[in-house]
């Protein structure tokens, strides 16, 4: 199940789902893995706020940045309140390492270059995220709270998408 | 004497009612609810002079914003703001934040 997310939204070919139905991912492992997710967007539009001249992108980073801490902010409260101590593995070891990539790659670009590398990426990412919560994190939380949380997310993050994918059509 | 003084009581309470339905008819305070990234129902009777009171239940902070610029409410998370609707007309309003997140107003003078 932890590989199946991690072809899903690192696009890794995945070679044999029957080998990987036996896995399961767990409520600490999907609030890391939600965590780390926001996380990364976070730390995202902090770089386009230091990079971009653009208006319309400096807004939307702005709004990623304050939507992505809302929703981390949300999910520390609650594995406080339950008690549960998020659990790092693949996926989050993955998204992570992939997201500094990214970063990297887009840390050597500029201007117009900059915007429209980091929106599509925006774009990208936030499908790969979205799919990943409807498809396995949603399904798989077993805890009725975590599950409102991610559902609420995923409500977020669908906008978010849409946002970008709109974004990207006025900067050709 | 019981009985006169219930009679001045119901005229009183009669009068109450007046002011009461007058001040309704000639402004009415509607609540758009703001949850899970959508506007909720918008009234439909909507006239000058009413009073929309914008409740955002989200976690996130929204906008309502009028796309010709004649109101713009910033709605911080868990937060609710009233506005007078001051212009007669149908009106397109969106979140400047969320820009998928939209509605129309229809204000009858």
């Amino acid at each position: 199940m932890l590989k199946h997310i991690l072809a899903g939204t690192v696009a890794v070919a995945l070679t044999s789902t029957a080998a990987l139905a036996a896995d399961k991912v767990t409520d600490p492992q999907i609030a890391h893995i939600a965590y780390t997710a926001g996380q990364i967007d976070v730390t995202a539009a902090e770089q386009a706020l230091k990079k971009s001249k653009n208006p319309d992108v400096i807004e939307f980073a702005k709004t990623m940045e304050r939507d992505h801490k809302a929703v981390n902010e949300q999910a520390l409260a609650l594995v406080k309140k339950l008690n549960v101590t998020p659990e790092d593995n693949a996926v989050s070891k993955s998204l992570s390492d992939q997201a500094a990539k990214e970063l990297k790659k887009l840390g050597t670009l500029h201007g117009k270059a900059f915007d429209k590398a980091y929106v599509k990426n925006e774009v990208a990412y936030h499908k790969a995220v979205n799919s990943a919560l409807s498809t396995t994190l949603i399904p798989s939380a077993q805890n009725a709270e975590l599950k409102s949380l991610l559902e609420t997310g995923l409500t977020l993050f669908k906008e978010h998408q849409m946002h970008a994918e709109h974004l990207t059509s006025t900067m050709k | 004497m019981g009985a006169v003084k219930t009679g001045r009581a119901s005229a009183i309470f009669a009068g109450v009612l007046l002011v009461t339905f007058g001040t309704a008819a000639s402004a009415a305070e509607y609540q758009v609810a703001i949850a899970k990234m959508k506007f909720g129902p918008l009234p439909e009777a909507l006239h000058v002079g009413d009073v929309i009171v914008w409740r955002n239940s989200d976690i996130f902070r929204h906008t309502a914003t009028a796309r010709d610029a004649s109101f713009d409410v910033d709605l911080p998370p868990k937060s609710e703001k009233r506005m007078t609707v001051e212009r007669a007309g149908a009106v397109d309003f969106y979140c400047r934040f969320h820009p998928m997140m939209k509605g129309k107003l229809n204000v009858q003078p």
